[in-house]
């Protein structure tokens, strides 16, 4: 039966690495940037449902208030930093995206302090089958508000005139800078919507986890491994590949031990990469 | 030429005489030594053959846990030394230390380099970004790993054999700081040697178009094999000496740092001007500098500091010093400059 618990939790945590990794595959594929500091937003966002439940609210507000400050953070940053980096090599956008990363780590550190912490939402658990599997609520919780937020955000897409406009850059900057969109306000949303979206999974990570100032690079890793198994621009890619990974990594935890989980995580990034090398050099090519 | 002799000759007596003249920056200067070390072994990959790797830091950790394993392994049971922390059980007398310094090193500079060779095909096969992230991933896996493994101290660190004194004489400074020293000439020497080979176009090649260097009949993969190896052999090196130096091994902080020192090879190398052979030790030297300044007047602010740097020298700064220096003063360069034209180019921009 631990088997069957494994599964669950996994999939119940890779549907919240799935919501990260759609936020990565919008700015890689609008803005064509790689995003070191994507788990240092996630963790950011956590902080931020964190204190509004030390100041007496309850930490699933931190769900719709979250997202809105780190619009505004994500929007902040994009005006700095990542317009300038947004037409050159990826290589400039992982380094420079790694210091806002370090800049981050050691400003929530001296915020929030250097301890784990953990928002309780004081949501019960599940039994099921006999008692044998035990399901927190808040992690049910928290899956279903990602799925509501990536559908919510999938019909935004399609449908509002910032998503289509979104859609035409991400196909051709500059055809649709011809048809009158404004790219760099484009750019600029993007950014921030990817970092609403971080906010939104570390609110629910703040509930169902724990966060310390230092857990980013992993999120970034594991979002980064979702979309190049799912490919740009495939959603039902990236929430399978996202459930599949949390599944590998309740297991790894569970056979191999906790302290292995997040190595196991970064070799599996190897061993995936290394894996589509050889598959596409057969063929004479490489990852692109 | 002559001007040449001059300069190394200044440099080479300055570096001899630098731990007399400052005796309290022995420390120090041996750790500078190191960084220029990491910082041209990054820049043999980086600058010179295009892969930007955030992957040394596994060769520098590798190094740095085989020489200390090997130092006292080689006379002590492993086992039992992680075990009691570094207590006095064991202690080496000099010849022991000194022969198990030498044969460590060895060991740290081989086996990364052999370990480069072994998975370079599979990981060298991987381009651009993707190569970025895939040694990221290694140096970070490396480091969660071996903070698991119990004979090389797990997640209590590695405390490495302590100097002994020979005759009450305190040369622990010297000799650390002589060891960076001779490795950083002799790196330095090796690597200048091979840029004014072949083998140096064949990098530049590589990195200016890969799919034609492999179609003007270059076997590609054997050279970035090659020259990963080079890189990973004097990292092997440096994190040996780093660890007998610093005294104390810790997976995630000391070892496979990649927060601190994976990313400052890298940011030392752009700093001072990425393909050039005195970039990164012009950049090695100003960043070290900076870092002191920074980590004794303003400690706790050193990566909030460290951040901004990054991104400052990444997006306004991205060719360096010696980038920099080119473009100004393009005849020192050896470049052949029309005047007229040059002007001309001006007066369009």
């Amino acid at each position: 039966m631990l088997t069957l618990q494994a599964v669950l939790d996994g999939l119940l945590l890779g549907i919240l690495f799935a919501l990260i990794a759609y936020g990565m595959a919008l700015q890689w594929g609008v803005m064509n940037i790689i995003n070191i500091a994507q788990g240092d937003l996630v963790i950011l966002g956590g902080y931020i449902a964190y204190f509004m439940y030390l100041y007496g609210i309850h930490p699933a507000w931190g769900v719709i208030v979250s997202p809105i400050i780190m619009y505004f953070v994500g929007v902040v940053i994009y005006k700095l930093v990542i317009n300038k980096v947004v037409d050159r090599d990826l290589f400039i956008s992982i380094l420079a995206t790694f210091g806002i990363s370090i800049l981050f780590m050691q400003l929530m550190n001296f915020a929030f302090g250097a301890d784990v912490v953990l928002a309780n939402s004081g949501y019960g658990t599940t039994m099921l089958f006999d008692n044998s599997v035990t399901l927190p609520n808040s992690k049910i919780f928290s899956a279903f508000i990602s799925i509501v937020f990536a559908i919510g955000l999938v019909i935004y897409m399609k449908k509002s005139k910032l998503g289509r406009a979104i859609r035409a850059t991400a196909q051709n900057a500059r055809a649709a800078k011809i048809l009158g969109v404004d790219t760099e306000k484009v750019y600029a949303a993007t950014f921030g919507i990817n970092a609403a979206l971080c906010g939104v999974a570390g609110a629910l990570i703040s509930i169902t986890f724990t966060i310390h100032p230092y857990m980013g690079l992993p999120y970034t890793i594991r979002s980064f491994m979702i979309v190049i198994v799912a490919g740009l621009g495939n959603l039902p890619g990236v929430a399978m590949s996202g459930m599949g990974l949390g599944v590998f990594e309740e297991f790894a935890d569970y056979i191999l031990g906790t302290e292995f989980r997040i190595g196991s995580v970064f070799l599996l990034l190897v061993l995936i990469l290394v894996y589509r090398r050889f598959k596409l050099s057969r063929k004479r090519e490489y990852l692109k | 030429m002559n001007k040449n002799i001059i300069l190394y000759g200044a440099i080479l007596i300055f570096g001899i005489a630098a731990p007399f003249i400052f005796p309290a920056f022995k420390v120090q200067l041996s750790i500078l030594c190191i960084l220029i070390i990491l910082a041209i072994t990054w820049n043999v990959q980086g600058g010179e053959m295009g892969y930007n790797t955030f992957g040394n830091i596994l060769f520098y950790g590798l190094g740095m846990y085989l020489c200390a394993s090997v130092q006292v392994g080689m006379f002590f049971p492993l086992g039992e030394w992680t075990e009691g922390g570094g207590e006095k059980t064991f202690v080496h007398t000099p010849a022991q230390f000194f022969q198990g310094f030498a044969v460590g090193l060895a060991v740290a500079a081989v086996v990364p380099a052999i370990i480069a060779g072994l998975i370079g095909y599979s990981i060298l096969g991987l381009r651009g970004h993707y190569f970025a992230i895939c040694t990221l991933g290694l140096g970070v896996a490396a480091g969660e790993i071996s903070g698991g493994i119990e004979i090389i101290g797990a997640g209590q660190g590695f405390t490495t054999p302590p100097f002994p004194n020979v005759d009450r004489l305190e040369a622990r400074g010297e000799f650390f700081y002589f060891c960076s020293f001779i490795v950083l000439v002799f790196t330095f020497l090796a690597v200048k040697a091979i840029y004014s080979t072949r083998f140096k176009l064949v990098l530049n090649a590589i990195r200016d178009n890969e799919d034609k260097a492999e179609a003007m009949g270059i076997q590609t993969m054997k050279y970035k094999i090659i020259g990963w190896m080079i890189s990973a052999f004097f990292c092997g090196l440096a994190g040996g000496i780093m660890g007998g130096l610093v005294g104390y091994i810790d997976s995630t902080d000391v070892a496979f740092d990649g927060r601190e020192m994976g990313v400052f090879m890298v940011l030392m190398a752009i700093l001072g001007g990425k393909g050039t052979l005195w970039g990164p030790v012009i950049g090695a030297t100003l960043f070290h500098i900076f870092k002191e300044g920074f980590w004794t007047f303003f400690l706790g602010w050193q990566y909030v500091a460290l951040g901004v740097l990054i991104v400052v020298i990444v997006i306004y700064f991205p060719e360096g010093i010696m980038g920099w220096l080119r473009e100004k003063y393009p005849e020192r360069f050896g470049e052949v400059v029309d005047e007229a034209d040059r002007k001309a180019q001006v007066t369009l921009k």
